[in-house]
């Protein structure tokens, strides 16, 4: 019987194993470090504010595996021999394979900052990290300094307000996530941020963080000169692929595993995916690492085809993520840029709580929607993609927002003014549906 | 609506009102250490006195301790370090709070003679509200709107961005304080029965036995009008409304039970047992339950058709065993008393007749579902964690369905914990409700 190894029981790992075995009978072994049980990355925030337990955490029940044949190694790989096709563990054990899957996901960054290293520094990316911030804020922590203005790094920021910990929060752009987001949106949420009493200092980097006698951080300086006196400091500054093991394989890497659209890497029967796959893209482009959620479980089922016979390649489809900033939600549809891109306009409404906002990036002179952002209101994932896919224009989007429109019954709803904004800013007459009347919508 | 208003560049400095709340607690600490002490039967003498600073206390701390969040910052999802507190994540504090409820239960159910010292405490309000003296259910009435009117604040002020759930924890505050206490009482004020309009069979299973038909046709105008209301709801309001609303309606929007359980019961929402075992345990009990007292209907009306010669004393003692068991055992010492342990919903879930009627409407006949948003989620199980019904709402999100199951009261929280808007609770055509969508392939 084919014997499938996966190396990461994360999202990317499950999600091929659990598809390989709906398509296969197989004999597959998930090989794992971190947490005998997969558990939901996306909640590590969740387990530290007391939101949940580890237990809440694990998508599946622990009878699962076992009921599905799926074998659990609770162990670390420390050498790949695709030769011989043979893993050594670090518990001295071997494992063979007929196939195998990497899926061995990331590590946060270190930029070689003096004092990087120093107790209470650290980042979060797994469970033992998160064990660490437990025990690096069990005793008083005055202040925490946050390094890095990305997703996890607002995460951390919230976590430590939980404990009632004053959080300095630096960040290197002019605006939180300034690679991704546009300035009005990057704006919101500085102001949100803000409300919360964070301490956010923009256009700041991280310089230098000193110990004290017990080779503890005591404060950290920043590139300006500031010295801010701090006990914890958390780096947050992205993430990148975990290969290190594969060093001395035949296995090509680069930033990540080098994979093609198939996933399939330069030895045969070896294939990754997930955070830690880089995906090689034609000559001229950089480059593409997925270090997301839903980009490793789209992966994952693709790749399960593959492996079971039917090559599939992985197309990525139209482009949607989503976050939570401190309490306002956020989605994203198609392609939206920190700054617009040739040929690009942009229409942008707010709500006068600035808690709630929609940015639609279009084609100048089309008006084809190109991609839009959503700020404290959900949307329909289906309703948008089609929209998208059927290259529909700003105002159809406008005009039909109620029908996209996603919030829990009773919200306010934002449509019409979203259009007078419109209106004001294009000099139009755009009325936008509303929602369906009490009757319309219950025999409707 | 413009980007231009200028914002603040400061940030916010959140005042500690922790010293505020302090003084709230200490404030329902008291009003339960006087209502022990007059246990001893000292309030006797000076029930009025004695029931305003009792409760008084109690509702004056409770608001002091909730109000203050409104000031604690900006309005969100703050379920912070639930799972760290005593109280609510099974400590100490939780297995006394668990106990003296239970205790309470079972000194209801079969010893109310030790309640009395605190029964006439409220005998002034009894009498003011339906002329006569207070009896131990006036009492529990008392202890139950409160409840549900205090810790109601609690929950709009918890979910004070979310208009469903400030909706509907009005309703349930209006339908408990109008309908669950201060409409019956005033009805035995003008000497009419003391009639609960929100409660049908087969929950209130009494009230389609063939005593209640006697008692209430022999009650006139009223009498004949409320046995009517209750049939029409049972049989009639109950398959329609489901069919178009699913079981929210009922259960986290009207009944008293549902009532209490969002209210006094929302700190232990997360309690419930997630897992495939609690499920199937949960099918076999309630409609084992629902067979039971339908079972238990049929034989008293058989019974009492054929003038009690038939059956003889059968019938009395499956009525009997019914109100031991189920309607005083169950609904209240297990369904409330733990709280604490079990979390919120036990007796909904397990136990209520009523809902498993309502869920197989819900199941089979109905619009409502709850909508999963393409492939947003994240598996963080914030749904499944916070359902009270022990749904394991994720499970069904991250395959990209829909979620639609026998239990689900529509409360909501599943919606408003998620993180990444997965999850609408809407209702729709009944075509296609079941349908996967096609962004996770399953
Ligand atoms: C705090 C936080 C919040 C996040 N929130 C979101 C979000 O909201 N939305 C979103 O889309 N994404 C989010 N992400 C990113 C997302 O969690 C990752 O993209 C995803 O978990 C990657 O999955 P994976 O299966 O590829 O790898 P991983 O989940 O990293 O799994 C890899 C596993 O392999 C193990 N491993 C590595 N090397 C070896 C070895 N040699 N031997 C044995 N085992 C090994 C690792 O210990 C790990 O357990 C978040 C990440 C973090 C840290
Ligand atoms: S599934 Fe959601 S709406 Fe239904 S009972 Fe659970 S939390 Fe409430
Ligand atoms: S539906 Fe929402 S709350 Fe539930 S697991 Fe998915 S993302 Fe989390």
């Amino acid at each position: 019987m084919t014997h499938l190894v996966i190396v990461g029981n994360g999202i990317s790992g499950v999600t091929v194993a659990r598809h390989v075995r709906k398509r296969s009978d197989m004999k597959i072994t998930i090989i794992s470090a971190e947490t005998k049980h997969f558990f939901s990355r996306t909640a590590l925030m969740y387990a530290y504010m007391g939101h949940m337990k580890f237990e809440n955490m694990k998508p599946y029940e622990d009878w699962f595996w076992e009921k599905n044949r799926i074998e659990l190694v609770f162990d670390f790989v420390s050498k790949v021999d695709t030769d011989s096709k043979k893993l050594s563990l670090k518990s001295g054990k071997e494992i063979s394979y007929d196939k195998l899957v990497l899926a061995t996901g990331s590590k946060y960054n270190k930029f070689g900052w003096p004092g990087q290293d120093l107790d209470g520094v650290q980042g979060l990316f797994s469970w033992q990290d998160l064990e660490l911030m437990e025990k690096n804020t069990a005793n008083p922590v005055n202040r925490a300094v946050i390094v890095g203005g990305g997703l996890i790094g607002i995460e951390m920021a919230e976590m430590l307000l939980t404990r009632k910990i004053p959080v300095t929060f630096l960040v290197r752009e002019s605006r939180y996530w300034g690679g991704i987001l546009p300035l009005e949106e990057g704006t919101l949420v500085k102001r949100h941020i803000l409300e919360h009493g964070i301490d956010l200092r923009l256009n700041t980097e991280l310089g230098e963080i000193l110990p004290d006698e017990n080779g503890r951080v005591r404060a950290v300086i920043t590139k300006d000169g500031t010295e801010i006196p701090c006990q914890f400091v958390g780096l947050t500054a992205g993430v990148s692929p975990n290969v290190k093991f594969l060093e001395d394989s035949k296995v090509e890497t680069g930033r990540g595993i080098l994979v093609n659209d198939y996933l399939e890497t330069n030895v045969p029967d070896v294939y990754s995916l997930g955070d830690c796959a880089e995906i090689k893209t034609p000559e001229g482009e950089r480059n593409r690492l997925e270090q997301l959620w839903y980009t490793g479980r789209m992966q994952g089922e693709v790749l399960a085809k593959t492996i079971t016979g039917e090559r599939t390649i992985y197309e990525r489809g139209i482009w949607f993520n989503s976050a939570k900033f401190l309490d306002i939600e956020y989605q994203t549809y198609g392609q939206v840029f920190g700054e617009l891109r040739e040929g690009e306009a942009k229409f942008y409404w707010e709500h006068e709580d600035h808690k709630h906002c929609l940015k639609v990036v279009f084609d100048e002179k089309s008006h084809v929607v190109i991609g839009l952002n959503v700020f404290g209101i959900r949307l329909r994932h289906d309703v948008c993609e089609k929209w998208l896919k059927e290259q529909r224009n700003l105002e159809y989007f406008l005009e039909n927002l109620v029908e996209a429109n996603f919030d829990p019954e009773f919200y306010e709803s934002f449509e019409q003014s979203v259009a007078d904004a419109y209106n004001t800013q294009f000099g139009k007459t755009l009325k936008a549906k509303t929602k369906k009347g009490f009757f319309a919508s219950i025999f409707g | 609506m413009n980007a231009t208003t200028p914002y603040f560049e400061e940030t916010h400095e959140h005042k500690d009102l922790s010293g505020v709340k302090k003084i709230g607690l200490a404030l329902v600490s008291l009003g339960f250490l006087l209502l022990f002490v007059s246990a001893s039967g000292i309030a006797k003498e000076q029930p009025t006195l004695f029931s305003i600073l009792i409760f008084g206390s109690i509702m004056v701390g409770t608001l002091v301790y909730v109000l203050p969040q409104l000031k604690e910052g900006p309005a969100g999802i703050k379920n912070n370090n639930i799972f760290f507190d005593s109280m609510t994540s099974k400590g100490a504090a939780a297995w006394v709070a668990g106990i003296f409820i239970t205790g309470f239960y079972v000194l209801l159910y079969w010893f109310p003679q030790y309640l009395e010292n605190w029964i006439r405490i409220l005998d002034p309000l009894s009498f003011a509200l339906s002329g006569g003296p207070a009896s131990q259910w006036f009492l529990y009435g008392t202890f139950y709107t409160i409840a549900v009117v205090f810790m109601g604040v609690r929950m709009i002020v918890k979910y004070r961005h979310n208009r469903y759930q400030i909706i509907r924890t009005a309703s349930v505050m209006f339908f408990q304080l109008g309908f669950g206490f201060l409409i019956p009482n005033i009805l035995k004020a003008f000497n009419q029965p003391e009639f609960y309009f929100t409660y049908f069979w087969p929950l209130k299973y009494d009230y389609l036995f063939p005593n209640s038909f006697e008692w209430l046709m022999s009650s006139g105008g009223i009498g004949i009008f409320m046995f009517f209301w209750g049939a029409v709801m049972t049989f009639i309001a109950t398959p329609v409304l489901t069919y178009f609303f699913g079981k929210r309606w009922y259960c986290s929007w009207v009944c008293g039970c549902g009532g209490l359980a969002e209210t006094l019961g929302d700190p232990y929402r997360q309690l419930s047992d997630k897992s495939l075992k609690a499920w199937q345990i949960e099918r076999w009990m309630i409609h084992g339950v629902l067979a039971f007292i339908t079972v238990t209907t049929i034989i008293v009306w058989l019974n009492s058709s054929f003038g009690g010669g038939i059956l003889g004393d059968l019938s009395n003692q499956f009525s009997q065993t019914y109100g031991f068991l189920i309607g005083a055992a169950f609904s209240g010492v297990i369904g409330v008393g733990f709280y604490p342990i079990m979390g919120s919903r036990v007796w909904c879930r397990f136990g209520c007749p009523m809902a498993a009627v309502l869920g197989i409407i819900q199941k089979f006949w109905s619009r409502f579902r709850i909508t999963t948003n393409g492939g947003q989620c994240i598996s963080c199980g914030n749904c499944s964690t916070y359902c009270e019904m022990g749904i394991d709402v994720r499970a069904y999100a991250q395959r990209g369905q829909n979620i639609i199951r026998a239990s689900c009261v529509g409360c909501g929280i599943c919606a408003a914990v998620c993180p990444r808007g997965v999850l609408k609770l809407e209702n729709g055509k009944v075509e296609g409700r079941y349908e996967l969508n096609d962004y996770v392939k399953v």
